[in-house]
């Protein structure tokens, strides 16, 4: 051997398998399992094909923004205007309606104020350096308050007909549009994150913003786009909702960053930013759907839920940090 | 390792003889002290006095361990080795409260104060006039306050919030604050790195008045005027080592200077021949509102060019303004015949100009992911298929410049956040040369780093330049900018004040103008 080959350092030290079974999308997958078996158990309609198509919805508007959050997440900043552009989209859908637009023009109008709110947060926050936080905290009563200015106590009720597919329709079987949409933007972000240039930036700004810049990323660029990407899957979502609820009431979908945030979190983002995985959301997704639908399926009230939710999450982070804390104490 | 000190005993001057002329006993005393880091001798057998009423001045290069030596002072840092007297009885400092107990209190060069306490409450911190139930007295906080504020004669409100003072004035807090712990030692690290000419002044009033009062002034400047205006005595350390102590009275300029820096440097760094080739950069009048002006320089092929100068010199300004970082108010650039404009550092990068920072932890690695996503993060362009990554490729470019760097890892897939710094640097370095650069500015490159990765990143500097990079190496080092520069550019204060060559390029010298010691003056 050469000289060289005294200090060769490998590639990896890990196998693939080791990385995967390590992780904490294994951990997540377990506990879905878990909820799935209990709820068979808990429950003799849960296992019924109908029934879980129907459950499906409790989740996949809030993981398409979902997996748009945890990218600006694990870039080290946040977007929690998500719901308010949902209902700012939602008002602007509903207006073109009433004055009778057709469903592909309805679906434009949305996307296109999905992504003006994206980049007027992505303005503040690149542009004037301003914390997305704070940013976002404002621009979430500036939507959602536009909306309550131009409807006040009425609603938007005149969608065509044809608006019903995506929040209503089936591609096959129990296969609802909303879950194709959800698995499409699941394979489309999991590529983006994990198997792109664009990817690997945000993990580099997320762990070091200065670092990246001076690596000769486009730092603000980046995070702009990322602000751009909340702004119209938050569209997307209200384009399902909007259309499985048929209506449109500025208080629609109120609450749901925390839901979202929640999922990216409970998915293994580190909510200070540079780690996480597509994945990970994804399973999150499933694991919180399950958990509403069999609380349901029990007629456990929605505050009650809630309360799971809560206790879940806090659960699943404070275990693995408990577990190693343990581990050391008995060495 | 660096050679033995060589000074010849004339210059020496003769310890005995200082003491006799300002004979009393020290009221602070270190003898035989010793710090290891791991890697690192901090501190080697070294020894200091403060005596009552009297000014020492801490005089040495980067690193010889002035930082080190006033940690062990406050109880920051234990050494290994050695005694620590008290009015000549031995104690220790097992924290830094003990030390504040004895009467020590240390000014740092950026002070450590809370911006959004008042005054009053930062200078009794920890210690604030109680009143009713246990409760802080403020009204008498805020008189005694006063009276310490006229004490150094700081015309301040004591109510008001402290980040509303200028610098000068929260030196002046800190001050009154050392005073108001009935301070006994004071030691002033660099204080007057960041004041204008007359706050200076009024430094140098408020220290004869604590001359005055009995305190016993530990004082670290790298500017001799200043020394030479208000020490007493001097002590001089180099390489962590003790070199020699005595009275201002007995020394010239010219002896502290040689005590400072003797030593033959030029075995220790690789041999190379300067073969500069065709001119590659051109900087015309670049300026900066505040931190630079009219900085103009060429620069060759396989030329190593070193900025010298003290900290706060506008070096790293500089630099990061040619990278992109900082806009210029004013000047040009002409990189390889083309004039450019460089505004962002994927720009600078696009150019063929790269930099390795000083900040290496901020501003170098990206801590939290692995090795080769580190260096070839400014390469995907070039690793990737349409913006897709290839994870092959990635690996066979990290593997490529970090072989050549011979980093030591237990893969590259290892976070470089559990390197060792000089490991760090070279994934730093292999992360810039794997984009091909024609330009390479090294700021600082071996500071905090051990002298085997120094000695590696130095062979590997001379290697660069012979292989046709341009180079400059910015450095607060003055062995490493006489041992591996052809061409030297001190700045002083945002300016340039000289562009030295071969043999003009003297440890002397460079300490002459960095200071701003005129010639001869001694």
């Amino acid at each position: 051997m050469t000289d060289v080959s005294n200090h060769h350092v490998p590639d990896r030290l890990t196998t693939p398998l080791q990385r995967t079974l390590r992780s904490w999308e294994s951990l997540l997958l377990a506990v879905a399992v878990a909820i799935f078996l209990l709820n068979t158990f808990a429950s003799p309609y849960f296992l019924n094909a109908w029934n879980l198509s129907d459950a499906t919805f409790n989740f996949t508007e809030k993981a398409m923004i979902a997996f748009a959050m945890a990218l600006v997440i694990i870039s080290g900043e946040i977007d929690l205007s998500v719901a308010s552009i949902i209902a700012l989209v939602s008002t602007a859908m509903g207006a073109a309606a009433e004055v009778g637009v057709g469903t592909p023009g309805i679906v434009l109008i949305g996307l296109g104020v999905g992504l003006a709110c994206g980049a007027f947060n992505g303005a503040l926050v690149t542009g004037l350096g301003l914390p997305s936080i704070v940013v976002t905290i404002g621009t979430m009563s500036l939507f959602r308050g536009i909306s309550y200015i131009v409807l006040g106590d009425q609603a938007y009720m005149n969608y065509p007909d044809s608006f019903a597919w995506f929040g209503q329709g089936y591609v096959f079987w129990v296969i609802t549009v909303e879950l194709v949409f959800f698995l499409a933007f699941a394979v489309i972000y999991g590529v983006l994150l994990h198997k792109t240039n664009f990817g690997r930036a945000v993990y580099s700004i997320g762990n070091n913003p200065v670092g990246a810049m001076f690596s000769g990323i486009r730092v603000k660029r980046v995070k702009f786009i990322l602000f751009l990407l909340t702004g119209l899957m938050a569209a997307v979502a209200s384009v399902c909702l909007t259309s499985r609820l048929g209506s449109t009431r500025p208080s629609i979908a109120f609450g749901m960053e925390l839901e979202v945030v929640t999922m990216v979190v409970l998915g293994g983002v580190n909510i200070l930013g540079g780690s996480g995985s597509i994945p990970g959301v994804v399973i999150a997704a499933f694991v919180m759907g399950l958990v509403t639908f069999g609380l349901g399926l029990l007629n456990v009230p929605g505050i009650v839920m809630s309360i799971f939710i809560g206790l879940l999450l806090i659960g699943v982070i404070a275990l693995p940090r408990l577990w190693n804390q343990f581990r050391q104490a008995r060495r | 390792m660096y050679v033995s000190p060589d000074v010849s005993p004339d210059v020496t001057p003769d310890v005995r003889k200082a003491a006799d002329a300002l004979m009393t006993d020290p009221i602070l005393s270190l003898d035989g002290i010793t710090k290891i880091f791991p890697g690192v001798r901090a501190l080697s057998d070294v020894r200091l006095d403060l005596y009552p009423g009297q000014v020492t001045a801490l005089v040495g290069e980067n690193g010889a361990g002035k930082s080190t030596i006033v940690k062990v002072l406050t109880g920051i840092y234990q050494p290994e080795e050695g005694t620590i007297r008290v009015d000549g009885q031995e104690t220790h400092f097992p924290t830094a409260q003990h030390a504040a107990d004895a009467g020590i209190t240390a000014i740092h060069q950026e002070t450590v104060l809370f911006d959004e306490l008042s005054v009053a409450e930062n200078i009794y911190i920890g210690h604030a006039p109680r009143g009713k139930y246990g409760l802080i007295d403020t009204a008498r906080m805020r008189r005694d306050a006063k009276e310490l504020l006229d004490r150094v004669g700081a015309e301040i409100d004591p109510a008001v919030p402290l980040k509303d003072l200028g610098i000068a004035n929260k030196h002046l807090v800190a001050i009154s604050r050392a005073l108001s712990i009935d301070a006994r030692v004071v030691i002033m690290d660099e204080p007057t790195a960041a004041l204008s000419q007359k706050e200076i002044e009024e430094l140098y009033e408020l220290v004869d008045r604590l001359k005055a009062e009995g305190k016993a002034i530990l004082f670290i400047s790298h500017k001799f005027d200043e020394i030479f205006r208000i020490a007493d005595r001097y002590t001089v350390f180099r390489d962590g080592q003790y070199v020699g102590a005595g009275a201002m009275a007995d020394i010239t300029e010219d002896d502290l200077v040689r005590l400072m820096v003797g030593r033959s440097v030029d075995n220790i760094f690789p041999e190379r021949e300067a073969s500069p080739g065709e001119e590659l950069l051109q900087v015309s009048g670049y300026s900066h509102p505040t931190e630079f002006e009219d900085i103009s320089f060429t620069l060759r092929k396989g030329e190593i060019l070193g900025f010298y100068g003290l900290v706060g010199a506008g070096r790293s300004e500089v630099m990061q303004a040619l990278f992109g970082i900082t806009k210029p108010s004013a000047g040009s650039l002409v990189v390889d015949g083309q004039p450019r404009q460089i505004r962002s550092a994927a720009e600078a990068v696009e150019a063929g100009i790269v930099y390795v920072p000083e900040d290496r932890g901020k501003q170098g690695a990206i801590i939290g992911l692995p090795i080769f996503q580190n260096v070839t993060l400014p390469s995907l362009d070039r690793t990737s298929k349409n913006g897709f990554t290839r994870l092959a490729e990635e690996f066979a470019l990290a593997r490529k410049y970090t072989e050549r760097l011979d980093l030591r890892a237990a893969s590259l897939d290892q976070d470089v956040g559990n390197l060792s710094g000089g490991n760090q640097q070279k994934v730093v370095i292999a992360k810039w040369l794997a984009t091909e650069p024609k330009i390479i500015i090294l700021d600082e490159p071996t500071k905090g780093i051990d002298i085997g990765s120094k000695a590696a990143v130095h062979a590997f500097t001379a290697e660069l330049a012979a292989q046709g990079l341009a180079v400059i190496m910015v450095s607060s080092e003055i062995p490493e900018i006489v041992g591996m520069s052809d061409r030297v550019i001190v700045m002083r204060e945002g300016r340039m004040v000289a562009e030295l060559e071969g043999d003009e390029v003297t440890p002397e010298t460079l300490v002459r103008h960095a200071a701003g010691i005129s010639e001869g003056s001694a």
